[in-house]
């Protein structure tokens, strides 16, 4: 028991990928554990992206291993991890627009309930409903629960995005820039909400971003990549103390 | 609006019921015609309307579903063995259909559902022994129901109604169910429904299947009814006055058929008196329609309720600016 508890969410080994002749990602090695906020940050072309879209199965990587809770997932795509409970968020916006917010946040679970067929003329809501709701509330987006996500603000478009990736209730979540194109005021309300989270649902995260203050603030650890490579992995003290990340990424 | 969109439904069967009985033959001829569009529409609207796929084949489904019953007839088969056989023939053509999808989108999926639109009528055209080819099949029989001869044109209108009224239901429990959800979330945006579980794969050779479907019991009901087929209503241009059927009616709306079937199928007959000039005429309204209500007839409710709460916005705004205004003169 005391071996499975230690036992990282995500494991990933010696990643390598290539763009014909750029080696997006030259060699990475790194592990989450349970329970861990963990950043990823680095510079335009770091591979970073190229990293992300490993892990969520859009690409599959040239050599390496990816491990979920123990299992290998380094050759499954996006559905089959999602379903071995990988949740994401998108740098872009990407809810689905002519559905309310709330049956955003029910379409965001329902596939995890039965099977195909058993959700055939099934309850609309999938009894998710109070599921949502509570997260509606958590997000503070009660008022325009059943409006059409595309009619709302890009900020309130945000947390329902974000809210969608917490509805299957996973072991690991990828936000790829939660705070991309966000109003400052926003950021502080998107880190206070991913820190309850982290703390109510014991899910791992995995966030990239560039805001450097919220990433030190919400992150327990924080890789830093530079061409391709793991330049330095540990707390924001030891990376804010690193002279070697202080040159090349934070310097200026 | 859910209330007042079911009561709009229900006293539009209840006009589906007696409309009829006031009408001579060539009417309830026309009306039957029109149903049968509506229930091939219907499935088009779930595949285009509903989960996005792009078709440009569903004529195929329908001359696949009106063969199969005029064939089996011939044989000297039932009506009501045919009938399901069509049905699940052309469900099963549908998901062979929906790989396409898999792997293309947009207007390349519309072409490679056109070439095998193409493919369909030529088999009809050239098979002789199996579709008589360009002289078609004649003298399709009517069916019976429970014993009940169908011969007449209102008592197979009635027929044709039940069963556009329950395949309409199914239709809808199908659409308020999970599953409808996920047609369109996959028709939203397919790379974040997949990311969130959703099989899109499944979804997608699904949306293709029933509604061939559809077309399938449509077709069916087709042969019965104008007792003669031949190619002619399953080519390419009929599949894309289907298309046009689902967008006009309003594409992802449930009722979008019932108005899309009438466009394509009563309209022409009203429009008689232009003569020649009736495709102008036509074509005209469609392009008129496609610059102005791109989202179809029945999205006009949803645009003056879109405009009613922006003017209600705005008004809120000024009326809080002048607040704001008054008090700071107060002070």
């Amino acid at each position: 028991m005391t071996m499975a508890a230690n036992q990282p969410v995500l494991k990933v080994t010696d990643l390598k990928k290539a763009y014909g002749a750029i080696q997006a990602v030259g060699g990475v090695s790194f592990e989450v554990r349970p329970g861990e906020i963990f950043g990823v940050i680095g510079p335009n072309g770091s591979g970073k992206t190229t990293l992300f879209n490993s892990m969520l199965g859009q690409i599959t990587p040239d050599t390496g291993k990816i491990e979920l809770n123990g299992q290998d997932v380094t050759q499954l795509g996006p559905l089959a991890l999602n379903r071995l409970g990988v949740g994401r968020t998108f740098q872009t916006l990407q809810v689905f627009g002519k559905m309310t917010v709330r049956d955003n946040l029910i379409v965001a679970a329902q596939e995890h309930q039965g099977t195909m067929f058993s959700r055939m003329f099934a309850p609309s809501d999938s009894d998710l409903g109070a599921k949502a709701d509570a997260l509606i509330d958590q997000f503070h987006i009660k008022h325009v629960a059943d409006k059409k996500a595309g009619e709302l603000s890009y900020g309130q478009q945000k947390l329902v995005d974000i809210a969608m990736a917490f509805m299957s209730e996973p072991d690991l979540v990828l936000l790829d820039e939660p705070c991309a194109g966000v109003n400052p005021s926003l950021v502080g309300g998107i880190s206070t909400l991913l820190k309850d989270l982290n703390k109510t649902r014991k899910g791992s995260f995995v966030v990239i971003e560039h805001n450097m203050d919220f990433v030190m603030d919400l992150c327990h650890r924080i890789m830093v990549m530079v061409e391709g490579k793991v330049m330095a992995i540990g707390t924001p003290e030891e990376i804010r103390a690193n002279k070697q990340v202080l040159d090349a990424y934070l310097g200026s | 609006m859910k209330k007042l969109a079911f009561l709009a439904g229900l006293l539009g069967l209840l006009a589906c019921i007696f409309v009829p009985t006031l009408l001579k033959n060539h009417g309830i001829y026309l009306f039957t015609y029109w149903l049968i569009y509506v229930i091939a529409t219907m499935g088009l609207n779930l595949t285009i309307g509903y989960a996005g796929q792009k078709s440009l084949g569903h004529a195929a489904f329908f001359g696949i579903g009106a063969y199969t019953v005029a064939v089996m007839m011939q044989a000297g088969y039932s009506f009501w063995l045919g009938m399901p056989l069509a049905a699940l023939g052309c469900f099963v053509v549908g998901l062979v259909l929906g790989f396409p999808a898999l792997r293309v989108q947009t207007i390349y999926l519309a072409f490679a559902t056109l070439g095998f639109n193409t493919a369909v009528w030529l088999v009809m055209r050239n098979e002789e022994w199996l579709t008589g080819g360009t002289f078609g099949i004649n003298n399709i029989a009517r069916p019976e129901a429970f014993g009940v001869s169908l011969d007449g044109n209102l008592a197979y209108y009635y027929f044709v109604l039940a069963f556009a009224v329950v395949l309409g239901l199914l239709l809808w429990g199908l659409l308020h169910s999970p599953w409808g959800k996920a047609f369109t979330a996959l028709r939203d945006n397919p790379i974040r429904a997949e990311s969130l579980g959703v099989d899109i794969r499944g979804y997608t050779l699904l949306s293709f299947a029933i509604g061939a479907a559809y077309a399938g019991i449509a077709g069916g009901l087709f042969g019965s009814l104008v007792q003669f087929i031949d190619p002619a209503p399953f080519t390419v241009e009929a599949s894309i006055m289907m298309y046009l059927m689902v967008v006009v009616g309003g594409p992802g709306y449930f009722l979008g058929p019932l108005l899309g079937a009438a466009v394509g199928v009563i309209l022409p007959e009203w429009l008689r008196f232009a003569q020649a000039w009736y495709l102008f005429v036509f074509g005209t309204a469609v392009v008129m329609l496609m610059i102005w209500l791109p989202d179809g007839l029945l999205s006009i409710p949803d645009r003056i309720r879109a405009k009613r709460q922006s003017r209600e916005a705005s008004a809120a705004r000024a009326a809080n600016a002048n607040q704001r205004s008054a008090e700071g003169v107060k002070a």
